[in-house]
């Protein structure tokens, strides 16, 4: 019969629209709550018929991976060092860019003109980035991330859109909160929840008191054998006070690098005061 | 001379056989490519034609994949144009070139032997330069007449020019910021042509594309003998709702007949080849997804692959893992889906079932795009694959936390979402839609013997996807010539029969189911290699690629994609392509368009573009 199959189609745009308002009636008109349960199956597998999200009083919840622009990892307040940058200003976010949105200024030591590990500025020009990700995952430091904040419209695009160190920046607890699964993930692979060069640099002080321990018991213990075999054992004794001599040094070095690093901090509060 | 004994010329067989039964036929014409890591035969000039069409009708490379132009300024100063035949009944690429000077670059044309050949030397002309003797209608086909220069050749610099190679120097270590925009956006390198007189601006734009020979003889209004028809031109678009973007068609009509058609392109052009060619290679990948943005997982797959072959020429390569290669056929599978999904629906649209089979299909897609978001961050950008691998595992779960931004929660198991999808969904989705219109008697009275297109005629102008199967032409690069996982892979290639609007609509249907029986052989595959490396090697932001050329095609559900890329310069390896191209479906395909139309009415030409499924983004690139 000519026209049966328009009726058909008809049949399944009907079923579309009871579909469609079947669930808001079983549910006594839960859409319209603020009801979670509702919108996960809605936006699930299972869900039947048309659903809308009214935007922008409800919005559609993102993944973790969801990128958006870039943010930098700086210390939470109530951190021993409150506000430092995790981004050491290596420069492989803004070679890795595609379209070379991120400019850096590398931190330097005014007294020595060494480099220091801060970046002195950091800028991003929102209306180049193209969302890719790639500088989050290149970063060695886990110092940049991707922002889930995609509300960034503004009225005047010339003034607003280069965003600075100051904008940019945000506290580790909120990277943990936007995406803890991934944060974990990169935790686990840094060996602690603090940034890479820390845990380094404690993971080298716990070294080093465990070799000096060792050191200190060493010489008690093991000279009856250390007699018997003669000049055998002298060697592993001098490399264990070389050792301790570079432990030393590096506590040395520490101390300095953490100066250095205080001295461009507060330098770059002064800039920021003027 | 030495004389060969030509020996019956081979219709099957490698490349290497073609190439050696080329050099015995045409001495001292044909010769070998030398050049380290490059492949093929290198053509005399003046003796192509005679060349391609012994390729064509005594070896059997009938079907023209590509045709592009390379400039070798600072090695060899040369033009040259490269073309990748294949055999329609499948197998590797015969890829032949000719060299040409730089200063008055003159190749014979091919559209002769291979009618697809005629936009990509349209494409060679405009951005290169390169004068095609013998073409019907050589002029500027993404650029605008009133340009000056070629703007593909390497001493053309672009507005904003900074350098000649990403990462530039300014951006570290003393990045302080500037905008490209505030210095001077017509400086130097904006140029006219000498003759060029802005004050007639449109003038002279326009009147090359009414000279055109399909549309000639316009602005006579005068009637008929019968029905009194009028004569006219007619501009569709750039801004028109049918074309699916910033695409003009000028119809040469007769009352409502069609007697010719000349698309115009260009209005998003953006030389996505120039800026791939600054990049560095990893650069280039979040680039490909912004050509054909419906199915930006299948531009990432050809790019990494045509990559991955041209690491394949150095010593340190390991190729992907086969966890990467699974989760890389799973994306190109969904996308396939997508694609189809978004045409179908606006091929509807297209044909007067306002929006609502289109909202329909579109709920659907919107569920993968959930997926592809929570993998890979991105609904429609994705930058997915890597260079030997993809960017991250599938993640446990499908998980939005509630945060500042959101206060809503979802949380799903992603195999338990995306086997729902697969086995159940989906499929009763398909159900429903062939119910909803397949049967639909307007629609059959629409597309049914409607905008036909033969099957020589598709092979001929190097149609590709659903537009050649549609056709009755089973070629599909996944069989022809197959890459990743397919061999293993069970699935048939659907073909239509007479190649009408209604083949290429159930070809795109039978696809997706075609598409949803790899899937279901995916997912027992992505169990088995659960935790598996996904990447091979390192994962490096400054790879170094050996010299030497590669083409790399996938089957894109809007056909074959390809990319051309040149590595050289740099014993080492550069981090930089010297040439990056991309052989674009939707821009070959349009080839087709004109004859097809012809003869047809003028409302039957917007369904006959839908069907064609372009996007401008891969059009104009």
């Amino acid at each position: 019969m000519y026209g049966l199959g328009i009726l058909k189609g008809l049949g399944v745009t009907i079923r579309h629209f009871i579909d469609t308002y079947k669930d808001d009636v079983l549910y006594g008109f839960r859409k319209y709550s603020k009801s979670q349960d509702n919108f996960a199956v809605r936006q699930g597998t299972q869900a039947t018929g048309a659903y809308t999200v009214q935007y922008p009083e409800e919005k559609v919840a993102v993944p973790e991976r969801f990128r958006f622009t870039p943010f930098l990892v700086v210390n939470d307040a109530d951190h021993e060092s409150p506000g430092e940058d995790w981004c050491t200003s290596c420069g492989i976010c803004s070679k890795v860019c595609p379209p070379q949105c991120i400019w850096i200024v590398r931190g330097t030591d005014p007294a020595t003109g060494r480099p220091v590990p801060q970046p002195e500025a950091f800028f991003i020009d929102i209306d180049i980035c193209m969302n890719c990700g790639f500088c989050a995952e290149f970063c060695p430091f886990d110092a940049i991330k991707m922002d889930h904040d995609y509300e960034m419209a503004s009225y005047d695009r010339t003034s607003v859109n280069i965003h600075d160190k100051e904008r940019l920046s945000k506290p580790f607890s909120y990277w943990m909160k936007i995406a803890p699964t991934t944060a974990t993930e990169e935790a686990d692979a840094r060996g602690g929840w603090e940034h890479s060069d820390v845990i380094k640099e404690k993971k080298k002080k716990a070294d080093a008191e465990a070799k000096a321990a060792a050191k200190a018991a060493a010489p008690a213990a093991p000279a009856p054998v250390a007699a018997a075999v003669g000049e055998a054992v002298a060697a592993p004794v001098a490399e264990a006070v070389a050792v301790a001599e570079s432990a030393e040094d590096e506590e040395k070095k520490k101390a300095e690098r953490l100066a250095k690093r205080e001295a461009a901090l507060a330098r770059k509060k002064a800039n920021k005061g003027d | 001379m030495v004389d060969y004994e030509v020996q019956a010329p081979p219709t099957t067989g490698s490349a290497q056989d073609a190439a050696t039964y080329l050099k015995a036929r045409f001495p001292g014409v044909v010769s070998d490519d030398t050049r380290p890591g490059f492949q093929g035969v290198i053509v005399q000039a003046d003796k192509l034609g005679e060349v391609a069409q012994a390729i064509r009708d005594e070896l059997g490379y009938n079907y023209l994949s590509s045709a592009t132009a390379v400039d070798y300024l600072g090695a060899g100063d040369h033009m040259e144009m490269v073309y990748h035949a294949y055999r329609i009944s499948g197998g590797g690429a015969l890829n032949f070139k000719v060299q040409t000077e730089r200063e008055k670059p003159v190749v014979p044309s091919l559209v002769n032997v291979y009618p697809g050949a005629n936009f990509q030397e349209r494409e060679a002309y405009d951005l290169y330069g390169i004068h095609f003797s013998g073409h019907p209608n050589l002029k500027r086909i993404l650029m605008w007449e009133g340009f000056a220069g070629y703007p593909m050749r390497k001493d053309w610099r672009e507005a904003y020019y900074e350098g000649e190679a990403k990462p530039f120097e300014s951006r570290w270590p003393a990045g302080w910021v500037h905008r490209a925009e505030e210095r001077n956006v017509f400086g130097s390198n904006v140029r006219y042509p000498a003759d060029f007189d802005l004050s007639k601006l449109t003038d002279i734009s326009d009147q090359a594309v009414y000279n055109s020979a399909s549309i000639s003889g316009m602005g006579v209004d005068y009637q008929q003998d019968e029905m009194e028809t009028d004569q006219l031109v007619v501009n569709m678009g750039p801004h028109h709702p049918s074309t699916h973007g910033v695409f003009r068609m000028v119809l040469k009509l007769d009352g409502e007949t069609i007697t010719g058609l000349e698309p115009v392109m260009g209005y998003l052009h953006r030389n996505h080849e120039k800026i791939g060619e600054r990049n560095t290679y990893l650069h280039n990948i979040p680039f490909t997804d912004r050509l054909d943005y419906i199915s930006s997982m299948g531009n990432n797959f050809g790019y990494v692959m045509a990559v991955e072959q041209l690491m394949a020429l150095g010593a340190r390569y390991t190729p992907p893992t086969r966890r990467a290669e699974i989760i890389r056929v799973l994306m190109a599978e969904l996308t396939r889906i997508v694609n189809h999904l978004w045409s179908i629906g606006f091929f509807l649209n297209d044909l007067g079932a306002f929006f609502t089979p289109m909202l329909y299909a579109n709920a659907e897609r919107e569920k993968i795009l959930d997926f592809f978001e929570a993998v890979a961050g991105s609904r429609l950008m994705c930058n997915y694959m890597r260079f030997g691998g993809v960017f991250k595992d599938i993640p446990d779960r499908i998980r939005s936390t509630a945060n500042l931004m959101n206060d809503r929660i979802r949380d799903y198991d992603t195999m338990e979402f995306l086997s729902d999808m697969i086995n159940e969904r989906l499929p009763r989705f398909l159900e429903e839609y062939d119910r909803y219109l397949t049967g639909n008697e307007i629609l059959l009275e629409r597309t049914v013997g409607q905008g036909v297109l033969s099957a020589e005629d598709a092979i001929a102008m190097s149609c590709a996807g659903p537009l050649l199967r549609g056709s009755g032409v089973a070629y599909d690069v996944r069989r022809a010539d197959p890459y990743s996982i397919y061999p293993e892979l069970d699935f048939d290639i659907p073909v239509g029969k007479q190649g009408d609007l209604f083949d290429r609509y159930m070809v795109r249907m039978q696809e997706m189911h075609e598409s949803l029986r790899i899937l279901r052989q995916l997912l027992p595959l992505l169990e088995e290699t659960k935790g598996q490396d996904i990447m091979s090697g390192t994962r490096a932001y400054n790879p170094r690629i050996p010299q030497g050329e590669s083409y790399g095609r996938v089957e894109n559900p809007k056909g074959e994609l390809g990319f051309y890329v040149v590595s050289w310069g740099d014993a080492k390896g550069t981090q930089n392509p010297w040439r990056y191209h991309v052989r674009a479906p939707s821009f070959i395909n349009l080839t087709a368009l004109g004859p097809m139309s012809v003869g047809q009415k003028v409302a039957d030409v917007v369904s006959i573009l839908g069907s064609i499924d372009i996007v401008l983004g891969e059009t104009d690139r």
